[in-house]
């Protein structure tokens, strides 16, 4: 029964086991708790007293066996009070008391998981596109609106409200808790998926972890992407996603050298890649391909594969490449697709047939602050001896990299120029 | 829950239709209609006349101030709607993209306020 008793700080402990669980079952908790009510914020709060009231517990009577069921039996005994409180009616009280029986009849230990449906409320058409990720973050995650107003360079009250109203919006428009049917699923997965991957790279804009907020987005961001793969095991877009995050994953180190200086991926070696996650990688891969039905995020992660292949063999591989991006930018064109798909133009058919590539996008105003355009245009202006026009992109880069790695590894390459006087 | 699907829609548009084209259109709103009302979903409906009829009151300074023309200018004006009861709002929305309105103008799909105790689990 105590969990707590073996160790001799029992308020570290229940602290430790609350925040383990918190983790673990927070969009688990939240999910069956809105399922029915669709009221997001008021399972949240329901949550919280539970969470505080374990904390109070259980160091003093002991962790409970399922730490899980005893908070979903207090959250839920909160969110019933609440509803009479309020004097809301006996429908929704039923409703939550129906479903008080229906977790008190199934094993307590397998709480039945509707986080997906969870994830498809949050990501829905209906809400805002901007504050899907976000809404993703704290209700199926538990992240407070501090966290993820910094991950997201705003402020957090600016956050809070614009989370609330989308709350709101699942409550009163009566965003559905369901998985959609079929003909519908691949369109409302794609938004999913796109949120998962924007937990990602935010996580991804801090390269060395100094800043541990989002250091642990990654970390979060790759938690969400496993867990859509458990709950969609046969989706071969969810597959592709996880791939391509643990690819990107298991090069996150060797993007610094020891002095903390940006190391391009071509300068990289690949011994210091973690070699467990890139083979995890290269099977999630190898196993969506199997279901034949390609899609962005397998593109994505099969161009990391040629990319990590590529350096580790030492054999050009960019005519493999190139077909790669070929059907990216078809299937999902991007002016940020198109300054990557440049850079392995070059590397096959020289600086210039890659310049004449991103000349239409020259005034594209997508890419007028896109820091890795203006360093990718200086790069391949310099090795076509365009020195001047070099310079001025090199500018540009310097100017918009908010990495600070990043901009000395930029400044260190505009150093390198010949001199134009 | 029930929603009020709203249709906006350019009148200057069907101004311009010739006339075999706004009887396909009217068929179209009738077939709509109809299946609507197969599936029992529907509450109530109304086609408005245009916005050059419509007049807008407000109190000023404790007095009615009533103008001539719609509360908004802008192009595309309130032309009709559809009061339907659907479990949720991806049902709502699949019935207003259905609507001959989603293809010539735009649907705006609006949840009907309910009294609390009324709203409770209908999902």
């Amino acid at each position: 029964m105590s969990l707590c008793s073996r160790d001799g700080d029992p308020n570290g402990t229940a602290r430790s086991i609350a925040e383990a669980v918190a983790r673990r079952s927070y969009g688990k908790l939240v999910a069956l708790l809105a399922m029915r009510t669709r009221d997001v914020a008021a399972a949240e709060d329901a949550l919280a007293d539970a969470f505080a009231a374990a904390l109070a517990d259980w160091p003093q009577r002991g962790c409970p066996a399922n730490p899980e069921g005893w908070l979903m039996t207090v959250a839920r005994r909160r969110a019933i009070d609440a509803v009479r409180h309020r004097r809301i009616g006996d429908e929704l009280v039923n409703e939550l008391v129906l479903l008080a029986d229906e977790i008190d009849h199934s094993d307590a230990r397998a709480l039945p998981d509707r986080r997906l449906a969870l994830l498809f409320a949050c990501t829905h058409p209906a809400l805002d596109a901007a504050i899907r990720t976000p809404l993703m973050l704290q209700v199926v995650l538990g992240l407070d609106a501090k966290t993820i107003a910094s991950a997201f360079l705003t402020s957090p009250a600016a956050i809070s409200k614009r989370l609330e109203r989308a709350k709101r919006k699942i409550r009163d428009a009566g965003v559905p808790f369901t998985v959609p049917e079929r003909e519908e699923l691949p369109g409302r997965l794609a938004a999913v998926l796109e949120a998962i991957y924007g937990v990602y790279s935010q996580g991804w804009t801090d390269p060395v972890g100094d800043d541990t907020v989002r250091h642990d987005l990654a970390g979060e961001a790759l938690f969400l992407a496993h867990l859509l793969v458990d709950l969609l095991p046969e989706d071969p877009e969810a597959l592709g996603l996880l791939s391509l995050m643990l690819y990107s994953q298991a090069r996150r180190a060797a993007r610094r050298d020891a002095e903390g200086n940006y190391v391009p991926l071509s300068a990289q070696d690949p011994a210091t890649w973690n070699a467990r996650m890139l083979d995890a990688a290269e099977g999630l891969l190898r196993q969506a391909s199997t279901h034949q039905v390609i899609g962005r995020f397998q593109l994505e992660a099969a161009l990391q594969s040629a990319h990590v292949h590529r350096c580790q063999t030492r054999r050009p591989n960019w005519d493999e490449v190139m077909q790669l991006y070929d059907a990216l930018s078809a299937l999902a064109p991007s002016p940020v697709i198109a300054v990557n798909r440049a850079l392995a133009l070059a590397e096959r058919d020289g600086p210039q047939a890659a310049l004449d590539a991103l000349a239409p996008y020259a005034d594209d105003p997508r890419l007028a602050d896109y820091q890795p355009y203006w360093a990718a245009r200086a790069e391949l202006l310099a090795r076509s001896g365009a020195t001047v026009e070099a310079l001025t992109s090199y500018e540009m880069a310097i100017g918009l990299a908010s990495d600070p790695a990043v901009r000395r590894f930029l400044q260190r390459k505009r150093a390198q120029m010949p001199s134009t006087a | 829950m029930q929603y009020l699907l709203m249709i906006y829609s350019a009148e200057s548009e069907w101004k311009q239709l010739g006339d075999g084209e706004r009887q396909q259109r009217v068929a179209a709103y009738q077939a709509y209609t109809e299946s609507l009302k197969k599936a029992e979903v529907v509450v109530g409906m109304n086609r408005l006349q245009h916005a050059s009829t419509a007049t807008t009151v407000r109190i000023i300074d404790g007095k009615p101030q009533v103008l001539d023309g719609p509360y908004s200018d802008s192009k595309e004006q309130l032309a009709g709607y559809y009061l339907i009861d659907a479990p949720n709002l991806d049902a709502a929305i699949t019935w207003a993209a259905r609507c001959p309105g989603a293809s010539h103008g735009a649907m705006e799909v609006r949840p009907i306020w309910t009294m609390p105790y009324e709203s409770a689990g209908s999902a």
